[in-house]
């Protein structure tokens, strides 16, 4: 699903960076957000409603909507499409409406 | 604390612009952005400009971007950039409670200036919360910031500008576009754009609106029908698309959250977006010392915010007691290239929603 050819941009090849996804491993590339790894992967259903637990995928993509939370190293209501990937994250599809967490 | 004396929230087309003719006089600015980079919404702008020369007119986004982060380099000293890093509140003694990396700290503001922009709207149908409805400018920022098609088959509905161009920026991205729907009578945006993606063979088609989704975990049709003059769906004439994404593209609001912390008077106006501060010649708004310009002001292309911010930040300047060269003049010469930015039968609404506005204030 990613773009090869391209008339105005290029986007050359870039390192690849595994992560999991509900405990399956996935590669993004370099320069990936969470959402827009998944996405690359095919990953559409990102979160849950959480009464009616209706499938979410993301909406905004400028972290504005909440549409794409996810737990992200244990910590919930991570915003996927503006947070980096980084290699070895634990990526979870979030189950009700997470937890405060920080100090 | 850390103290600045003027503080961007918002390091798009209208902050940064503003932030060149603060720095310019003289004055020490700080440039808050929650994103990792700097640019706005320019950063997925691959389309050329209208506008004129002045406001870089037939130049792509994202190479403006670069010109106007460029324009900032020469006053390193004076100038703070705090990427990644949100503002979550506004206290009214010009204290900004700001969150970076989970750390919160605060800085004083001589004065701020909100160009904080806007979020696109969402619209009602059957499952429009399924995965693969999408606003246009997600879509955007995924194929032209990430490279990542959104799928294989679209229907864009709503044909102002970010329909218009980026159901282009579709295509040139190797996607199919199934149609392009519009419930009014006529296209919204700049015809132009209408006519290169008709060249192109994508139907676009009037008085005609999403039903519904159609899908289990995801998009995996829609189905459209015709609209009556009372803008309702006729019965009998729905039909369905065979497609992946959805993209809703029926125009943005203003993000005035953090703004409203401030105390400032906000009316709403429908012309200009929704909800918009009252403002005045300098784009000041009813609190001191606090600014708003760009599309958290009124929903308008980055041209006119760049412009927007240019003007800001030589009021801003000036109310801080710097000095600007020729400040009446070129205050003139830029409300003139608005003016020309907001003629025509496009610049309508936006013209009156101005009018609004001032009557109001």
């Amino acid at each position: 699903m990613r773009i090869r050819k391209h008339p105005i941009l290029s986007f050359p090849e870039k390192d690849s960076v595994p992560f999991y996804y509900n405990g399956k491993k996935l590669y993004g590339i370099e320069g990936d957000t969470i959402a827009s790894a998944l996405h690359a992967n095919g990953v559409k259903k990102l979160s849950e409603s959480i009464n009616l637990k209706r499938p979410r995928g993301f909406y905004c993509a400028i972290g504005n909507c909440a549409s794409c939370d996810m737990e992200v190293d244990g910590k919930t209501n991570v915003r996927t499409c503006i947070t980096p990937l980084k290699a070895g994250m634990e990526v979870k599809t979030q189950r009700g409406k997470g937890r405060l967490h920080g100090n | 604390m850390v103290t600045s004396e003027c503080v961007i929230v918002g390091g798009g087309p209208a902050g940064l612009s503003a932030a060149k003719e603060l720095l310019e006089a003289g004055a020490r600015v700080t440039i808050i952005d929650r994103n990792e980079r700097l640019g706005g919404q320019l950063i997925k702008q691959t389309h050329m400009f209208f506008g004129s020369e002045k406001q870089y007119a037939s130049h792509r986004g994202i190479d403006i971007l670069e010109y106007l982060v460029n324009d900032l380099a020469p006053y390193g000293d004076r100038l703070e950039i705090r990427t990644g890093t949100t503002v979550a509140a506004i206290y009214q003694d010009k204290v900004l409670g700001c969150l970076k990396d989970e750390k919160y700290f605060k800085i004083k503001a001589e004065s701020v200036i909100i160009a904080t922009g806007a979020s696109e709207k969402a619209l009602p149908f059957e499952n429009n919360d399924l995965p693969g409805v999408y606003a246009a400018g997600a879509v955007q920022t995924l194929m032209n910031e990430y490279g990542i098609k959104p799928g294989q088959k679209v229907l864009m509905v709503g044909s102002g500008n970010i329909g218009l161009i980026v159901g282009y920026q579709l295509l040139q991205a190797g996607i199919e576009v199934k149609a392009l729907v519009e419930a009014a009578d006529r296209i919204g945006g700049y015809l132009v754009h209408a006519s290169k993606i008709r060249r192109l063979g994508v139907p676009v088609l009037p008085k005609t609106s999403i039903k519904r989704a159609i899908g289990e975990d995801a998009v995996e049709a829609a189905e459209i029908w015709s609209l009556d003059e009372n803008w309702q769906g006729i019965p009998g004439t729905e039909k369905k698309l065979d497609v992946d994404t959805i993209c809703i593209a029926v125009g943005l609001s203003p993000l005035t959250e953090l703004l409203q912390q401030t105390g400032v008077r906000v009316e709403y106006v429908r012309e200009l977006g929704g909800n918009v501060p009252l403002l005045d010649e300098g784009y000041r708004t009813t609190v001191d010392k606090v600014y708003a310009c760009g599309d958290v002001a009124n929903i308008e292309e980055a041209s006119s915010a760049m412009v927007e911010g240019r003007i800001t930040g030589i009021h801003a300047a000036r109310d801080l007691g710097h000095e600007v060269e020729n400040a009446g003049f070129r205050i003139k010469a830029l409300q003139h290239e608005l003016y020309d930015l907001r003629g025509g039968p496009p610049g309508e609404k936006v013209r009156q929603g101005i009018k609004k506005r001032e009557v109001l204030a």
